[in-house]
């Protein structure tokens, strides 16, 4: 029953990362080519997430697949009870490949092992969502022209930030310098900074986001402060405003730093930013979609 | 191996397996975790017994029983100190300590209320990461767990 699924990037060696952004490339080069005509791509989004969907179901019809699917769970049988099992089986009868997003964590790499076609997980609740983790490095390795030793300063929710976690595990092949920059109650989990000891990934922690802190960022990769996360309000106020990035910060950084954010983003990047040839966030979510091809002509064993 | 102790529980029996240094509070968890109910071997529960180690201990004989690796190392997730006598000819031949196995399979219930095992009639299943601290980590969520905390099924 087993398939060749994308359910986590951790299960991705240095080769397959590398294999796949290559692949990517090409499909920056020529996004349009009808090589899935004739198959058919189940969308299942169980949890509404309209960014995620549309680049995917973009990758499906710029790739000539055809798409089926839903875009809520109110409107999939799982409202009538219905398991996740069943409906993967249903589905999987019709599509040749499925990409499914899901609240529960773990439901994707279940998914994988019960269904009779591949699996690619674009997110399952706080776990995984590798495809964003892709494009994530898809634009560190083109705008810096490699992926190897770079500074790469991770701003905002490192605690919850599940895009973050991404990262500093897929960056492990790279020999990255990290810089944490969160306030006290968001900072980053010991488990993770306990995964950099382990393999050997330096990095620095603070609490202070100003232009000293990203002097020496490749990458200033930005996320949001949810009101949400922080028991105490008083705390969200104080700090909501001391995440934010201005153009002014960004006067002394290094020629070659790109600002990142899995978007959408709030406050935590100034409008200003946006006309600096540095902002790349908008060209990162274009990215998805290249990277997105890759996958999906990657789990269906289709080579570019 | 063990003449020089008095004659103790283990003296009954000629052959099979005595179960021994269990936590008095953890001894039906493991009579649970090895199917004890539905055997047919003749079976002798102790239940609060004096221990110098424990105080209070629980001890399992079961006759004309040898148990699996699997079988026994179950039994480390409630119990990682209890010790297994191997009976023969009403002498202990073995000692057998249990370890956490490297996989734990459908037996611990996974604490993450929003993992998928939580919410579908599924198995659940954990990978060994740290033997010594006792990690464990979810198949599915992958959030790690340690054995003291976790939850029987």
């Amino acid at each position: 029953m087993k398939s060749k699924s994308i359910v986590s990037i951790n299960d991705l060696s240095r080769e397959k990362i590398l294999a796949l952004l290559e692949t990517a490339e090409k499909f920056e080069e020529n996004p349009n080519r009808d090589i899935l005509s004739g198959k058919v791509i189940g969308s299942l989004f169980f949890e509404p997430s309209t960014r995620t969907r549309l680049s995917f179901e973009t990758a499906a019809n710029r790739l000539g697949a055809r798409v089926i699917g839903f875009s809520d769970a109110a409107t999939s049988s799982a409202t009538k009870g219905e398991t996740l099992k069943d409906t993967i089986i249903m589905v999987s009868n019709y599509a040749d490949l499925i990409v499914m997003r899901h609240r529960l964590e773990g439901a994707a790499r279940y998914a994988s092992e019960i269904s009779p076609c591949p699996i690619i997980n674009a997110g399952d609740g706080a776990n995984q969502h590798p495809s964003q983790t892709m494009l994530d490095l898809y634009s560190i390795k083109k705008t810096q022209g490699t992926l190897e030793n770079l500074h790469i300063h991770l701003v905002g929710d490192l605690k919850y930030g599940r895009t973050v976690h991404s990262l500093l595990h897929a960056m492990r092949h790279f020999n990255p310098t990290f810089h944490f920059i969160a306030p006290e109650e968001l900072h980053m989990p010991e488990e993770y900074r306990m995964f950099c000891r382990q393999n050997n990934i330096p990095f620095t922690e603070t609490t202070e986001f100003n232009e000293d802190v990203i002097a020496s960022a490749d990458i200033l990769y930005m996320t949001r402060v949810q009101r949400e996360r922080f028991s105490d309000l008083m705390e969200y106020e104080k700090v909501k405003n001391c995440y934010r990035l201005t153009n002014a910060m960004l006067a002394d950084s290094k020629p070659n730093l790109k600002i990142l954010h899995p978007l959408p983003r709030v406050t935590e990047i100034a409008y200003d930013v946006d006309d600096n040839p540095k902002a790349y966030y908008f060209q990162q979510a274009q990215n998805g979609l290249y990277v997105r091809e890759a996958l999906i002509c990657d789990v269906l064993g289709i080579n570019i | 191996m063990n003449d020089n102790k008095p004659a103790l529980q283990v003296s009954a029996l000629c052959n099979g397996t005595v179960i021994d240094h269990i936590p008095a509070d953890k001894l039906f968890a493991v009579v649970s975790l090895l199917d004890i109910p539905q055997m047919e071997s003749n079976v002798t529960i102790g239940y609060n017994l004096d221990s110098k180690k424990l105080g209070k201990k629980g001890l399992i004989k079961v006759a004309d029983k040898l148990f699996s690796d699997e079988e026994i190392n179950r039994i480390s997730l409630v119990a990682p100190n209890v010790v297994l006598n191997i009976i023969h000819d009403y002498k202990v031949v073995e000692k057998r300590e249990v370890h956490l196995p490297n996989e734990v399979r459908n037996l611990a219930k996974c604490g993450n209320p929003k993992c998928i095992t939580n919410n579908e009639p599924m198995a659940t299943h954990f990978h060994l990461v740290d033997a010594q601290k006792g990690t464990l980590k979810c198949h599915y969520c992958e959030k790690e767990v340690n054995v003291n905390d976790i939850e029987l099924l």
